[in-house]
């Protein structure tokens, strides 16, 4: 499917807007979110510039799901080494080990379900983190309300991931024109969810 | 002739000599001259940076339209190229010559009365492009995109040096960066139009050596290139977010660079060649921010 002019000025305003956090959005936390917040967005802003030069088919490659789980990955651990200092090192090795398993079971062929249940535990306690942690630190009052919109951006991505995911599985739950449709609007809605939680929160 | 039918006949000489000076090219290398002058953080000095746009636009302009006059003959032979208004014969190929010498004049001629040095610099630029690369080597070996290269990235090293009075290490590196930038340019198009150069009997990277090791070359040169960009924007003293920045955009070119060179795809060479003048254009910007 050709990529409109509309999806492109879509995806432009993503990468500007990724370029923006990485650049100003994240300057006054410590070295470990800073990493994991660059590393996050500039995932976001390569893949917004890499879509805009090549097209829609860069999603057919089989590496857009080990990259794809590298934004929930790192924008979790941001969240968890932020706010649950407790949990930071053990978080730590989860998203350490989760990535080498999604990379190892996407780049061998097995005709079993573990790449699937692989990607779906390591996406899925990504996801609720990412959706769940912004939500209840905002109720209560440990952030500002804004905060929320963090949570709203991880569960926008949560849907791109599973849409994407199910896609590259062969058993996609949309038509691929659809997905392709509203892929580059719901990246730009999470990425502003996630810029406009982290400035006002 | 009626004054209407003058204004007529210049605004169709300024259509044929447009395309002589290839603007995309010219502009981007234009943008590296502003950015090396601005990378300097010194105080800017606006009439000094309009001479030197004014001036290096025409200095590469000039030596742009002489490389279309001494090419028209291989460019007619060329699928891409034999529309060009000096290789159709549109334009009387003594007037581009003029043409060529005269703006060459003017825009070498500018530069070194705004800066002996200034103006020496952008001098080697057009001599290494015109001589060097264009009269001498294009012809006879695939490495003259060497020279093509030093010529190319003359402009920033000018931009440095007007601003600060001498070649430093940064300026070096900078020149460095587009020296290992034009590669991934030129090389991506020599094995897109590659029966062109081999009808038009230029001597290319494919043609010569392999496909394989073209790629190698390019993936090789671009990440060279960020290693150029990366370590002068440390010297320069960007902040911290712009390094982060240049260091994601930097790890997308890595990434597409090894992608050439592991998967033989005319479009992924093609992304990389895209790619490679959008990282340059954002660092060139990012590295200008210095001086504001």
């Amino acid at each position: 499917m050709k990529m409109s002019a509309f999806d492109r000025v879509l995806l432009l305003i993503t990468v500007f807007l990724s370029a923006y956090q990485i650049v100003i959005g994240i300057d006054d936390l410590s070295t470990a979110p800073i990493i994991a917040y660059t590393i996050a967005f500039g995932v976001l802003l390569v893949a917004g510039l890499l879509l805009i030069i090549l097209g829609f088919d860069v999603l057919e490659s089989p590496i857009v799901v080990i990259v794809s789980t590298i934004i929930p990955l790192t924008l979790s651990l941001g969240l968890v080494w932020e706010h649950l200092t407790f949990y930071r090192t053990g978080y730590l090795i989860f998203i350490l080990i989760g990535f080498a398993a999604v990379t190892l079971t996407r780049s061998i062929t097995m005709q079993n379900k573990l790449p699937i249940i692989t990607i779906a535990i390591v996406h899925g306690i990504a996801g609720i983190t990412i959706f769940a942690l912004p939500i209840i630190l905002s109720m209560q009052g440990a952030m500002k309300p804004a905060f929320a919109l963090v949570g709203i951006g991880g569960a926008l991505i949560g849907i791109g991931g599973l849409l994407l995911s199910f896609f590259k599985a062969g058993k996609p739950i949309l038509s691929r024109e659809m997905i392709l449709r509203i892929f580059p609007s719901l990246l730009l809605l999470m990425t502003i969810c996630f810029i406009t939680g982290f400035k006002f929160g | 002739m009626t004054v209407q039918s003058s204004i007529i006949n210049r605004k169709s000489k300024i259509k044929l000599y447009w395309p002589l000076i290839k603007s995309t090219q010219t502009g981007l290398l234009l943008a590296t001259g502003i950015a090396g002058y601005l990378s300097a953080g010194t105080r800017i000095g606006l009439l000094t940076l309009l001479g030197m746009s004014i001036s290096l636009f025409l200095a590469i302009s000039g030596s742009t339209i002489l490389n279309m006059w001494y090419d028209r003959d291989i460019d007619a032979k060329m699928k891409r190229t034999h529309k060009r208004s000096a290789a159709s014969g549109e334009l009387d190929h003594k007037e581009v010559f003029g043409v060529g010498i005269a703006v060459s004049i003017l825009g070498i001629g500018w530069a070194i009365s705004i800066a002996p040095f200034y103006g020496l610099v952008v001098f080697a630029g057009w001599f290494f492009d015109v001589v060097i690369y264009t009269l001498w080597l294009k012809r006879r070996t695939a490495w003259s995109i060497v020279w093509g290269g030093i010529s190319g990235a003359m402009p920033i090293l000018a931009g440095r040096v007007l601003a600060i009075g001498h070649i430093d290490l940064v300026g070096v590196l900078l020149a460095l960066a587009i020296l290992f930038w034009i590669p991934t340019h030129t090389l991506t198009f020599s094995i897109k139009f590659r029966e062109d150069y081999a009808n038009a009997g230029v001597p290319t990277f494919p043609s010569t050596y392999s496909d394989t090791f073209t790629r190698a070359t390019i993936a090789i040169s671009s990440m060279l290139a960020a290693l150029a960009i990366g370590w002068a924007s440390v010297l320069i003293g960007i902040s911290a977010g712009y390094l982060r920045l240049i260091a994601v955009l930097t790890a997308g070119l890595l990434l597409l660079a090894f992608a050439t060179f592991r998967v033989e795809s005319e479009r992924v060479n093609f992304g990389l060649f895209k790619y490679a003048s959008l990282y340059m254009l954002s660092s060139m910007i990012i590295l200008a921010m210095k001086a504001f």
